[in-house]
């Protein structure tokens, strides 16, 4: 921070992004010195992915200069922004699966020579590079994705999520490579694992609600710090409920609704176990690819699981479709509306088919009684159906009712609901919640993952932890703020002495940053 | 009741709201009955022979195409595509054709019928099994099939011939009692009335729209999508077998030889007639009235002696044009 302009390597400043009224950055800014690795932090949705876009070309910003060794640059694509010396690997492997790993490198005008010598550096001298890339297990193409960034010698490497899909020796060794990067080259570094940002990282960049919040020089015990910085100022909860009584009565002697025990799919959910009664709304907090998705596809019989047992109502049962899992009742509620909706259809179509597709027989639809039903799904959810003829027509919010609408219609007994506020304004978010709220008080069984911590304590009676496709920890929503749970979700072991202390020690260190930045007067924004 | 439903059911507060809502959910059929009435007035004026008693020729020859045009709609709808529905046809009218000249009698006739209806139920079922159990694409299994059905049909019949039973001919040729009244239009009304309403209310129409428009979204709201998938070609077999024994009737022989146009103008009668060839939007009335109007219009240029070849491409161009312009109010109209 002392540093001149002509020190940096990288000088990011007043960067913004918005869409349509989402902003996704406001005044974002990023300064990266020779030779360091640098970490770039956030909880979802603080802009993370917008700015790594924007540095590598793929998005236009609105305002903002980026400038690279002293010049600035403008990229309008990825090319473009590895003529100007960024490259990055991003979080889905950027291969050609039907090409293979030479022709992919001929696309890309890769040198061969330097591939290979990074590609044994990283541990994997034995690939043959005349295999497809398809054939590839998804570790090895992140590795040769690596390979093939370095090998492009770029000025600066920006690695997001690089080791997300890794196995424990591999990841050792990218973070050994990251390290080694000479003065010349320095690196951006996006991980959700606090603990390889404080192994590999000089400092780090904090982004909240779409601005530069702080930058930390990463020493032994900054973790606890840079989590604050993700939280910034403890938003005060929008309406505190006070159905206590309601948080009680799950366990009361009632046997659990659903209960997971040590499910597995291959790839990431290892050995997820909890139980969930009827009545409760139990949170689901994780960061993202902790499992989470493929646990709610089980839940929802969309997979089957590779190893674990589920039982409903002490039943193990097994689904082998959606309609299985319909059919007890236990129904899944999409954050992507595009996945559960109809867009072209009705809205009463949209609400009657589980409900009539679910009977195994092709009979007649009772229009009437249809009719009823979906009127009083409309009714309960306040639906503005005015422009009912097309469902893509409706406004985000209204969507997601509709999906939460036709399931009330037939009859749920266990919603399992996929971060269902995703996008969706705040108003129509706490209508959401407040009808979350009266199904489990009428006995509905309510699993809730959402991406907004905050929600947790609104919504929820308990909340589990998942962590590395393990349920990692498990507490009462009350006292489930924030920090707690962002610490649980990056799993730091719990050092105890958060919130209070940390807020207490850290807040003079802040005072400067915070001042600079005023948290707590950008609304509340979410990358589409 | 009326309280509860307000906010849902505009079309229960009002006549007027009803008539609204009918008209914005099928405008595009209504503004094709509307180019359909400029395009009978045209060819009123261009060949001013053209009478009431020639409305029923034209319902005559354009029954199999309208059958062919209703069955490649309901594969349509649900997100696939059927390419061998004219060597369907071909077959199954060769069957019917040689088993009438083999066992005469109208008794006879009438177990005929049924026993080739089934018949399209077989070969719709086949391809329905091909496209689910192999996931090999649509286009492909239903070209593949197209020369099977046709090797079929040359086996069954080597040259065209055979016959038709008397009362299977009269079922659609002439006018029915009044001159406005085509009997091959009521044929036609009547057939698509019981396969397509019944199909439309049940739990198996809405599955249909449902896969074409969001497979997943059908996937993850209960919907057996292959099971859907396979019926799908079921019922388009079947509509086949109605159009293929259409022929028969107003021909009086089979066939062997597929019309490969029936694919391609049933295909273009689908898109123009309002379904989208991604699935999921559209019915069959619009590629009913469709047909019609592909076969005024070819009926227009010969009247007019345009060289049968200038008429082709005009043909696509007027295709083209209806669609462009469709298309272009569409648009407009969402975003207003």
């Amino acid at each position: 921070m002392t540093a001149t302009i002509t020190d940096l390597l990288l000088e990011a400043s007043d960067v913004s992004k918005t869409y349509g009224a989402v902003v996704a950055l406001a005044h974002a800014s990023l300064s990266v010195r020779p030779g360091e690795v640098h970490a770039l932090m956030g909880a979802n949705g603080a802009g993370k992915s917008t700015f790594v876009k924007i540095l590598t070309g793929a998005v236009t910003p609105d305002t903002g200069r980026i400038v690279v060794r002293g010049r600035e640059r403008s990229s309008h694509s990825p090319a473009d922004a590895r003529r100007n010396g960024i490259v990055s690997v991003y979080q889905e492997p950027a291969v050609i699966p039907d090409l293979d790993i030479r022709d992919n490198l001929r696309l890309t005008q890769t040198p061969l020579e330097p591939f290979r010598r990074w590609l044994s550096e990283l541990g994997l001298e034995k690939l043959n590079l005349s295999t497809l890339a398809r054939r590839l297990p998804l570790a090895s193409l992140r590795i040769v994705d690596l390979a093939r960034a370095l090998a492009i010698d770029p000025d600066v490497l920006l690695l997001d999520e690089i080791t997300a899909a890794l196995p424990a020796n591999l990841t050792e060794r990218v973070l050994q490579v990251v390290q080694r990067q000479g003065a010349d080259r320095s690196v951006i570094f996006i991980s959700h694992r606090l603990i390889e940002i404080a192994a590999v990282c000089n400092r780090a960049t904090v982004l909240r609600n779409g601005e530069t919040v702080g930058v930390v020089d990463v020493t032994a015990g900054s973790e606890d710090r840079m989590v604050e910085l993700m939280l910034g100022e403890v938003v005060a909860a929008l309406g505190q409920r006070e159905d206590s009584a309601a948080t009680a009565s799950y366990r009361s002697g009632q046997a659990p609704r659903v209960e997971a025990r040590e499910l597995s799919d291959d790839r990431r959910l290892r050995d997820a176990t909890f139980e969930l009664y009827p009545g409760e709304v139990l949170g689901v907090v994780a960061l993202e690819g902790q499992g989470q998705d493929e646990l709610f596809d089980i839940l929802a019989g969309a997979e089957r699981p590779a190893s674990g047992t589920l039982l409903v109502d002490s039943r193990p049962v097994s689904f082998r479709h959606p309609a299985d899992a319909i059919r007890i009742g236990m129904v899944y509620v999409a954050a992507d509306r595009a996945e559960a909706l109809l867009m072209q259809r009705s809205v009463r179509e949209n609400i009657s088919l589980p409900f009539s597709a679910r009977v195994t027989t092709w009979g007649w639809i009772d229009r009437g009684r249809e009719g009823r039903k979906v009127d009083a799904a409309v009714n309960t959810l306040q639906i503005d159906a005015r422009a009912g003829s097309e469902v893509r027509r409706l406004s985000g919010g209204n969507q997601q009712k509709v999906t939460i609408a036709r399931w009330v219609a037939s009859g749920v007994k266990t919603m399992l609901c996929f971060d269902p506020t995703r996008g969706i304004d705040i108003r129509t978010k706490n209508q959401i919640y407040v009808l979350l709220r009266e199904l489990a008080a009428a006995g509905t069984a309510i699993l809730l993952y959402t991406s907004e911590l905050k929600e947790i304590q609104l919504a929820c009676d308990r909340v589990i932890v998942i962590f590395g496709g393990r349920v990692v920890a498990e507490m009462p929503a009350a006292g489930a703020d924030e920090a707690a749970l962002l610490r649980a979700a990056h799993n730091l072991k719990p050092g105890a002495e958060l919130p209070e202390e940390i807020v207490a020690a850290t807040s003079v260190e802040l005072a400067p940053v915070e001042s600079a930045v005023d948290p707590g007067s950008a609304p509340s924004s979410r990358e589409p | 009741m009326s309280a509860m439903a307000t906010s849902m059911d505009q079309s229960r507060s009002s006549p007027i709201d009803t008539v609204r809502t009918f008209g914005r959910n099928n405008a595009w059929t209504l503004g094709l009955l509307g180019f359909l009435a400029v395009l009978l007035a045209f060819t009123k004026v261009v060949n001013p022979n053209y009478s009431l008693g020639s409305l029923s020729s034209t319902a005559t020859s354009v029954l199999p195409l309208a059958f062919a045009a209703v069955a490649q709609a309901i594969v349509v709808i649900s997100g696939g595509i059927d390419l061998s529905i004219s060597s369907q046809m071909a077959l199954t009218s060769c069957v019917a054709a040689t088993m009438m000249k083999d066992n005469p009698g109208d008794g006879m006739a009438v177990l005929i019928v049924i026993g080739v209806l089934g018949l399209g139920l077989l070969l719709g079922a086949v391809n329905g099994a091909l496209v689910v159990l192999t996931k090999v694409p649509d286009i492909v299994v239903t070209l593949s099939t197209y020369f099977v059905w046709a090797g079929f049909a040359l086996l069954v019949r080597p040259a065209p011939g055979g016959s038709a039973a008397q009362w299977l001919k009269d079922l659609v040729v002439g006018p029915a009692g009044i001159e406005l009244l085509p009997k091959a239009a009521i044929v036609l009304v009547v057939i698509v009335a019981v396969v397509w309403i019944p199909l439309s209310r049940s739990r198996l129409g809405i599955s249909l729209y449902a896969i074409g428009s969001n497979p997943l979204a059908a996937f993850r709201s209960g919907v057996p999508v292959n099971r859907t998938k396979f019926l799908s070609y079921v019922v388009t077999g079947l509509v086949a077998a109605f159009a293929g024994l259409s022929l028969t009737a107003s021909t009086g022989i089979g066939s062997p030889v597929p019309e490969p146009t029936y694919v391609l103008i049933s295909i273009g009668a689908v898109v123009l007639g309002g379904v989208s060839l991604a699935g999921g939007i559209g019915g069959v009335f619009g590629p009913l009235v469709a047909v019609v109007v592909l076969q005024l219009i070819r009926d227009d240029m010969t009247f007019m002696r345009v060289n049968p070849n200038y008429g082709l491409v005009a043909q696509g161009f007027i295709l083209i044009g209806v669609l462009m312009a469709g298309s272009f109010i569409q648009m407009r109209r969402s975003r207003a």
